[in-house]
């Protein structure tokens, strides 16, 4: 579990902020109650980390500062996506992710952002599962021109994007139960 | 490795309802010369329906079908037949090889359909039962041979009178994984040293990455996807 959140934490964590800013602008602390509640899988944001990613995304000009608004404490800044920014989540939502062994948590990212911003979710599965299944051609071929080491290797990097693909299929199935859980 | 070219047989808006079931809604595909695809989708998700419609075996409600510039759709029962046993072979789950027969006969049977004697027909068999590695049950019936060895002669059936187009049903579902993978290297091999299409129907992820591309159908739809290999 550790990895995981670190990877998305390391992998997707900009991409996710960009995505929850797309509908509205919002300060940081709104951003991590909303990436704790939707996106978190059960494990906190360190504010330290939202404040960092915030700040490496205005000095990106993929979100600006908005306003402010008043807290408990100092006043709240409150960030607003830039058009840089739009581009870059529009990308990214759309494009597959190079298939690796951990792959499942920022796909979840994927989909989440896109129920909530109203785009097709089955789409980016879709994506991927052409990225997959493009892997698994290539990791095919090279089985059948390869020596014995090398067909292992391939059938073990083949079990697991199939074990992905499952995934990908069962989310698939699912979406109809997933929109309706984030979207309440 | 043969490279896909002009477009051998295309559906193009087809629908098929059994009952209240809609297994096929407007799906269109298209296979070309020598390219092997991969029908891919989970149970009950409408490719067998597909494959079957696409191999003249099944009529759909509506839409064309289009194998080498005929409307398969439009022909009659006798010409469909006729296209399936000379341009189309077969090679299905289990088999279906006929148990009565030894297993070169089995090979030899759609040779003899066409009319070709006995001896030329046992021969040519007897080629593809060594390519494809099962001489050793020619004499034997089909109970008698395992699961593995009764796919391949299945394969040497469905590929000895030359077809053009092999639609193949889950050849290797009824397989463990290593024989799954002899019989889909041989099937696939012969098929490209020969300039086959093959349409394979799979719910195997792993199965489908032997092919060109694939085709998803899922409840009933497909995305048919270009070739990116």
């Amino acid at each position: 579990m550790y990895t995981l959140v670190c990877i998305v934490a390391g992998m997707a964590l900009a991409e996710a902020f960009l995505g929850l800013m797309e509908s509205q602008p919002r300060h940081g602390y709104e951003l991590k109650r909303v990436y704790d509640e939707r996106l978190g899988q059960g494990r906190l944001l360190p504010f330290g980390q939202v404040y960092a990613t915030l700040s490496r995304l205005l000095k990106n000009g993929l979100v600006r500062v908005d306003g402010f608004e008043p807290g408990d404490g100092p006043d709240r800044k409150r960030y607003v996506i830039t058009p840089a920014g739009l581009s870059l989540i529009e990308s990214w939502l759309t494009e597959a992710e190079k298939p690796d062994l951990h792959l499942q948590s920022t796909l979840y990212v994927k989909v989440v952002l896109a129920l909530l911003s109203g785009r097709s979710a089955v789409d980016i599965l879709d994506t991927q599962q052409r990225e997959h299944l493009r892997l698994m051609r290539e990791l095919t071929a090279r089985k059948a021109s390869g020596d014995l080491t090398e067909h292992l290797i391939c059938d073990y990097a083949l079990f697991h994007l199939e074990a992905d693909l499952r995934w990908l299929e069962l989310t698939a199935a699912r979406l109809d139960e997933l929109a309706a859980k984030v979207r309440s | 490795m043969t490279r896909p070219t002009a477009s051998l047989l295309f559906g193009t808006g087809l629908c098929k309802t059994y009952g209240s079931t809609r297994a096929l809604e407007d799906v269109s595909f298209h296979i070309r010369a020598g390219e092997i695809v991969a029908v891919m989708g989970p149970s009950g998700s409408g490719k067998s329906t597909l494959l079957q419609c696409a191999a003249g075996i099944l009529a759909p409600d509506s839409g064309r079908i289009v194998y080498d510039g005929r409307d398969v759709v439009a022909m009659s029962d006798a010409e469909r037949s006729a296209l399936r046993r000379r341009d189309f072979g077969f090679v299905f789950q289990f088999g279906q090889l006929v148990p009565e027969l030894t297993c070169l006969e089995n090979v030899a049977l759609p040779l003899r359909l066409e009319g070709v004697a006995r001896r030329p027909a046992e021969a040519r068999a007897a080629q593809w039962m060594e390519r494809l590695e099962v001489s050793d049950v020619a004499g034997k019936r089909p109970g008698e041979a395992s699961g593995g060895q009764g796919q391949r002669v299945a394969i040497a059936r469905g590929l000895v009178h030359h077809p053009r187009v092999v639609f193949a049903d889950e050849p290797t579902g009824a397989l463990d994984s290593l024989n799954g993978e002899r019989v889909l290297q041989l099937l696939v091999r012969a098929a490209v040293d020969e300039g086959v299409a093959v349409v394979l129907v799979t719910h195997e992820t792993r199965v489908a990455a032997y092919a060109h591309r694939e085709i998803v159908v899922r409840d009933g739809r497909v995305r048919d996807t270009e070739q990116v290999s």
